[in-house]
């Protein structure tokens, strides 16, 4: 089983959330936009892959129990939503690759 | 477990602050040791009926009462009411504007998750007064 910091380490993730504990292991991965959706599919422990960036994300994530967010696409998470992440402990990654990609790499590190 | 009762206030203009009464209940519920599945339930109900009141209604009042076999959720507003509930279940059915389809919501999932997630929901609402909706989650059901 992989851990966070695995996923960081092998998909060169920029770790927006410093404080946040990187050593839970990743049960899976969920990806999607529309939160409503996520928040009905995703799945506790999961790595859930986006494009959204705004402070919802981090609600949707808290109340799955994701283990962390990886913003794909280059996309920059708000101030707001990394405030929010630090403050609960919800890890927020991003990364220049498309999702596909990203999904393929978690894919083969889970 | 004497019945426990916990109330927030919404705020209607504020989208950064949906989801704060939804992971506070769920805190609690995980502090009182209920079940993960349980707590997931219960927070995608009180999320979606959230962000409900918020781009819909102006915000409004809930009410969570927590036993040991069941969660209680009450959400009630004085917002514009609901014009067409029969279509509101509908997956994929939305009336939320372009901002909140911007943030991420307006999947026309809100009810159908809330339908879904809990063992009773029922919907009073009457248009320019206000609407009322009220779920039970049963533990261990």
């Amino acid at each position: 089983m992989a851990a966070i910091k695995d996923l960081q380490q092998q998909l060169e993730l920029v770790d927006h959330t410093p404080g946040a504990d990187k050593g839970r292991e990743l049960s899976g991965c969920y990806i999607g936009d529309l939160l409503s959706w996520v928040m009905a599919h995703a799945f506790s422990g999961c790595v859930w892959i986006t494009i959204m960036s705004n402070i919802n994300v981090a609600a949707v994530a808290s109340l799955t129990d994701a283990a962390c967010v990886i913003m794909a696409e280059g996309v920059e998470p708000d101030p707001e939503l990394l405030k929010r992440a630090e403050r609960d402990g919800i890890c927020i990654f991003t990364s220049p690759l498309p999702v596909y990609d990203i999904a393929v790499k978690v894919h083969e590190i889970l | 477990m004497e019945k426990i009762h916990l109330q927030y206030n919404v705020d209607g203009d504020d989208l950064t602050l949906a989801g704060e009464a939804s992971s506070d209940v769920r805190r609690v519920l995980r502090q009182l040791g209920f079940d993960a599945e349980t707590i997931r339930r219960a927070a995608i109900c009180m999320y979606e009926g959230e962000i409900n009141m918020v781009i819909h209604a102006y915000g409004g009042v809930i009410d969570v009462y927590i036993d040991p076999d069941s969660i209680e959720i009450i959400m009630a507003d004085t917002g514009p009411g609901i014009a067409d509930v029969e279509k509101a279940w509908q997956e994929g059915y939305t009336t939320a504007s372009q901002t909140a389809r911007d943030l991420g919501f307006g999947a026309g999932m809100g009810l159908p998750n809330m339908k879904r997630y809990s063992d009773f929901i029922d919907i009073e609402t009457e248009l320019g007064k206000g609407t009322t909706v009220k779920m039970i989650i049963k533990i261990n059901s």
